[in-house]
């Protein structure tokens, strides 16, 4: 709680204008996209906040919000032994400033919030998909995408190649007496 | 007059299917001669969507999607998911329970650092390690077998506690077993640490500087090796780590020969933690006993209507978890392992982002494999210590 407390009192000093959120366990910085690299170059030069690595990048989708999309950073002092969460809220058409310039590691979290969110990043060097196939489409962490996804992929005999077609879930073993087709 | 050759660069594409890619991870390198210039390294083979399920998951059926992330460190996965579901829920395990969740993050940390010495030596041409490796993992599978019934996937440690107590018999045999391991750990040291052909793959590759490690957003042993003391053992205690003693191994060159010496000292100090675990614990209750989070016990539930319909809600609604959000790390024998939960006050998390301890660490690889000859890029691999559960989640 100390700690928290003399982290916000640090906070306010340096960020007055950066609204701020206190938490059971942890400080809230919430940035826009005009402050959001400012904000982040200080939080990590800074000899007393000290944030050298960022340690996450989490994106979350809000269907009913304006803003549907908030992007929570995590980030941690290893010699303060500190952490600090900074929260940017954005929708699906504003690009966010990437923070590539700021921790060389947030490449691929970036690219794993665009391709599962389709949040845009600027000035990142290679915004491509990361986790999922090569020639998926569409945004699965979105809540408007169903668990089942919808597309699978199957080799097709005919064709000679794997296929990818609008899912049917189709379980041929599933029923106990085969169908008689006559 | 002698003919002038035009060598063009090419690429390598190493994986998805290579034995020492551990997993399934497909390298894109481009070499000048044997030289790698550029590394890119393919990632999501083993993509399964692990934070949309649970999303549709109720916090107890989430445990067991853990064990299946870093399937090398099971129950240290498990941890994570446990703790930040209690710290939402505003409660804490019994002593006990504490205890054996210390012991067996324990235990799966010499599992996990097992397998790194041995796939890390069969990678760079050590066989005879990964057949000493094996014969002590197979002993901590027994007793990891003892405890939950279940050899790798446990799904042993609950919100409030752990499944089930120790069987009988068990506390002995891990000490048995901690007994005899460090001499065990000799055994390796002899094969590997002094061993020429070991320390000329290893010495002065990926060298990482401290503020590069910093940069990279290591953790772990891989920023141990670069020289900070960081652990978050000390650094943030939880369950029982703040009541027992053990020292943090510090590497000084940041290369991959430190790496393996940062581990064999882990090791180490995991034996001495789980003695220590072992002389302290005492008899008493293993899960919280609020019959709305942990199971009733099986002896009421026979004769108390009460505990029976709470053993029906449990299993089939779970629990509702208050509102609010949480970032809980721990230190799992790769790195920081942490989960980021919202809850919205439901049964369900609303969103849970998983930070991998190797995704990290892999994403350096195209930096640190810079420079450094083809051959290397296998060291680079095993250094690392990955898992693609974890990474492609």
């Amino acid at each position: 709680m100390e700690k928290l407390d003399h982290l916000e009192q640090l906070l306010a000093e340096r960020l007055a204008h950066i609204e701020r959120q206190r938490l059971p366990d942890a400080v809230v910085l919430h940035v826009t996209p005009e402050t959001l690299v400012a904000t982040m170059l200080l939080l990590r030069d800074d000899p007393q906040l000290d944030c050298k690595q960022m340690i996450d990048l989490a994106g979350v989708h809000y269907p009913e919000r304006e803003k549907a999309f908030e992007i929570v950073y995590q980030l941690l002092s290893v010699h303060k032994n500190h952490r600090l969460r900074v929260k940017l809220a954005v929708d699906e058409q504003t690009p966010v400033p990437s923070v590539t310039s700021v921790w060389w590691c947030a490449d691929w979290f970036e690219r794993e919030a665009y391709e599962m969110f389709g949040i845009l990043f600027t000035g990142h060097p290679d915004l491509r998909r990361l986790l999922t196939d090569y020639d998926f489409e569409g945004f699965p962490l979105r809540k408007d995408y169903p668990l089942s996804g919808l597309s699978e992929v199957r080799y097709d005999p005919a064709q000679k190649r794997v296929i990818r077609q609008p899912i049917q879930m189709v379980h041929p073993n599933r029923e106990p007496y085969p169908v008689n087709p006559a | 007059m002698t003919e002038q050759k035009e060598f063009q660069n090419y690429t390598v594409n190493f994986g998805p299917q290579h034995p020492a890619a551990h997993g399934v991870l497909r390298l894109l390198l481009d070499l000048d001669g044997e030289v790698v210039e550029r590394a890119d390294p393919h990632i999501g083979f083993l993509h399964r969507g692990t934070e949309k399920l649970l999303e549709h998951k109720t916090y107890l059926q989430g445990v067991p999607y853990f064990d299946r992330l870093d399937y090398m460190s099971m129950m240290s996965e498990e941890h994570t998911w446990v703790l930040a579901v209690e710290k939402l829920l505003g409660i804490q395990a019994p002593e006990r329970a504490q205890y054996i969740r210390v012991i067996f993050a324990e235990l799966t940390r010499i599992l996990n650092h097992l397998l790194f010495l041995g796939a890390h030596g069969l990678d760079v041409g050590a066989m005879t390690m990964f057949i000493y490796a094996f014969r002590e993992r197979e002993e901590i599978f027994d007793m990891y077998e003892a405890a939950s019934g279940a050899r790798m996937h446990a799904a042993y440690f609950r919100p409030g506690g752990v499944a089930r107590d120790l069987p009988e018999g068990l506390a002995e045999r891990i000490k048995d077993f901690t007994d005899s391991f460090p001499s065990k750990i000799d055994e390796y040291e002899t094969l590997l640490t002094d061993n020429r052909i070991w320390k000329q793959r290893l010495v002065d590759i990926g060298v990482v500087t401290p503020q590069e490690a910093l940069d990279m957003g290591f953790a772990g042993p891989m920023l141990r090796a670069s020289g900070f003391a960081w652990d978050l053992r000390k650094a943030e205690p939880y369950d029982a780590y703040d009541r027992v003693e053990f020292d943090i191994p510090v590497g000084k060159n940041g290369d991959s020969y430190d790496r393996y010496l940062v581990r064999v000292d882990e090791i180490r100090q995991s034996n001495r933690i789980i003695r220590q675990c072992l002389e302290q614990m005492k008899p008493g209750p293993v899960r919280y006993e609020d019959f709305k989070i942990s199971p009733p016990y099986r002896k009421e539930m026979q004769r108390d209507m009460e505990s029976l319909i709470h053993h029906f809600k449990l299993f089939s609604e779970g629990f509702k978890v208050p509102p609010g959000e949480v970032y809980l790390a721990t230190e799992s024998p790769k790195g920081e392992f942490g989960v980021y939960i919202i809850s919205h006050g439901e049964n369900k998390p609303y969103r849970v982002k998983i930070r991998a301890a190797g995704y990290n660490h892999l994403q350096a690889v195209k930096r640190m494999a810079l420079g450094h000859m083809l051959a290397d890029v296998t060291t680079l691999v095993g250094t690392i210590d990955i898992v693609f559960g974890e990474i492609d989640r």
